[in-house]
């Protein structure tokens, strides 16, 4: 018997995987209803909540709220990528993927590619809802697309961040519980629902130094101005930083055997 | 490429902590042979395996697949081998056809030729008609056979398998064998790990058998049965007065050491050709007998016999 040797390349086990991700998520679309659901949550809640208190009423509030939430929805779909994979991990089915001579960050970035479908979903969802509440971005609908793939690319690459998260954490739901908790604290503490001028040094000392506070400010800045500024160009490399640095870290992470 | 043995393990170990869970173990395996790596639960086969199969790092010692080294060459070598896990690795919320197709252009096949494969997999392991169920509704023998069909995508000259029928019942089970001798008579080479001992004696070549992270003993199942002494005979003779007089002839005839009680007699024979001449001796010297069973050793017998008293 012939023994044959095969090898794909790099960028068609990628796409298998992703493609393999997008199946899973179609044969569970229940998967989308926390991109789904929550965004729409939160944007009826606080809108409604402290709209008047905080801006003297609803329509006011919007500008203010309508980027927070949008970026609060991509940390937390980002964050659903590494219980996801540690799942993944947990069920055996990786044990086959280790044994195919495939490239070894094809399983992750294919989980992160197909993530996008989610963040995408997320993006639209959280920009509809403030729409419906009354939202009318001045830019106009061209520079809305910008802040939404920016918002997408960020929560993108912080993804990455999670996925490493998931891929050294014990079990999915620790995952789950650990990402729950930097979710609301990077959101509650930077100006994604409060103007920070109201605020104490201290606290804007704070606020500032999250950077979460950046990319929600770059993205009001592009609804609000309909330009490119400072601040996104910022965020964007700060962006492709966290893929430089976390992508190698997380396949060295998933190659550690143990 | 045509290196003799398909797969050469050279003082294999692998510690957790403190605890040395495979402790120097060396052995080959011959190309086209079955070889089955036997043991008690916890014994080390898996934590083995995995080195071998590259999912596992290996502390020290080496392992070579057609001559490659396993820690070196980790990608060519996974290219020549075929894995099936001790808990089905397949996708669960994606159909089996599906699950096909994904592995079949993981493995570098094209779109139309995974296609094909896919196909051809699906009717011979008679999934066909569940093709496009979520596997969730399989049962766990449709899974293996699925998991099975899986790791023969690239009809690999080596396949192996992780405890392949733990949790089947015994029509499955049976069923399970014969697809492995199929691949056998197709030219695999095929390494499995088993605790069962009727599953090793009715597969393999050649049985490995592992305790407490150590190797027992190596040699084909005649081998190893041999080794507990050959073919049992008991039987009882009518009048226990003429009870010396066969314990004389039996030693004469065969060799072998007698132990008796009453009028029951058990010895060994080393061949069961031996049983007609000396049947007609005994008749000869007008001994009548009755009861007389021939009993060939088991695994079982071999198995308790290396692990006994260690675990």
């Amino acid at each position: 018997m012939e023994v044959q040797t095969h090898r794909g390349n790099i960028v068609m086990n990628t796409a298998t995987m992703a493609y393999r991700n997008l199946l899973k998520t179609i044969h569970n679309p229940d998967q989308f209803m926390d991109v789904i659901v929550q965004p729409i949550m939160f944007m009826l809640m606080f809108g409604y909540l402290f709209g008047g208190a905080i801006s003297g009423n609803v329509k006011s509030y919007l500008p203010t709220i309508v980027p927070g939430i949008l970026i609060q929805t991509m940390l937390s779909a980002a964050s659903g990528s590494g219980s996801q994979i540690r799942e993944d991990l947990d069920s055996g089915v990786f044990d086959r993927f280790k044994s195919l001579p495939m490239a070894h960050i094809a399983p992750l970035a294919g989980q992160l590619f197909a993530d996008i479908l989610r963040l995408v979903i997320a993006t639209i969802t959280s920009l509809t809802a403030g729409y419906i509440m009354g939202w009318r971005p001045v830019a106009g609908f061209g520079w809305v697309v910008v802040s939404g793939l920016l918002a997408i690319f960020t929560g993108w690459a912080i993804s990455w961040i999670f996925a490493l998260l998931g891929l050294l954490a014990k079990s999915a739901s620790s995952v789950q519980s650990f990402s729950l908790m930097i979710m609301l604290t990077l959101t509650f503490l930077s100006n994604a629902f409060i103007p920070v001028s109201t605020l104490s040094k201290t606290m804007k000392f704070i606020v500032y130094m999250n950077p979460i506070t950046y990319v929600i400010t770059a993205v009001r800045q592009i609804l609000a101005t309909g330009s490119w500024t400072h601040e996104a160009v910022l965020v964007l490399i700060f962006g492709i930083g966290i893929v430089a640095v976390f992508a190698p870290l997380t396949v060295w992470a998933y190659n550690r055997n143990n | 490429m045509n290196a003799v043995n398909a797969i050469e393990v050279n003082h294999l170990t692998k510690k957790f902590g403190n605890k040395t869970v495979v402790d120097n173990i060396s052995f080959n395996v011959k190309r086209g042979e079955v070889f089955g790596l036997l043991g008690p639960n916890g014994a080390g086969k898996t934590t083995t395996l995995r080195m071998i199969t590259t999912l596992l790092k290996i502390d020290s010692g080496n392992v070579s697949i057609f001559g490659h080294d396993a820690a070196k060459e980790g990608r060519l070598a996974r290219s020549m081998f075929g894995l099936t896990g001790q808990y089905a690795s397949v996708d669960e919320d994606i159909s089996a056809r599906e699950n096909l197709m994904i592995f079949s252009r993981l493995n570098g096949l094209s779109r139309a030729a995974s296609k094909q494969r896919t196909q051809e997999l699906l009717e011979e392991f008679s999934l066909v008609n569940s093709a496009d169920k979520p596997l969730k509704d399989f049962s766990g023998g449709m899974r293996r056979r699925l998991d099975l069909a899986v790791s023969l995508i690239t009809r690999p000259a080596l396949i192996f398998l992780d405890e392949p029928t733990t949790g089947l019942d015994p029509r499955t089970r049976t069923q399970m064998w014969d697809t492995i001798r199929r691949l056998v008579e197709q030219g695999s080479t095929i390494v499995l790990t088993t605790q069962y001992l009727d599953e090793a004696d009715e597969l393999a070549d050649r049985i490995a058998v592992i305790d407490h992270g150590k190797l027992v003993k190596i040699g084909t199942p005649e081998e190893l049965k041999k080794q507990i002494g050959g073919t049992k005979l008991n039987f009882t003779i009518d009048q226990v007065s003429q009870r010396t007089l066969a314990e004389k002839l039996i030693v004469n005839q065969l060799g072998q050491s007698v132990s008796c009680t009453g009028p029951n007699l058990s010895t060994s024979l080393s061949s069961i050709s031996q049983l007609a001449p000396l049947l007609e001796t005994l008749q000869h010297s007008q001994i009548s007998i009755g009861n007389l069973t021939v009993q060939e050793p088991s695994l079982d017998d071999v198995f308790m016999n290396l692990t006994v008293g260690k675990n």
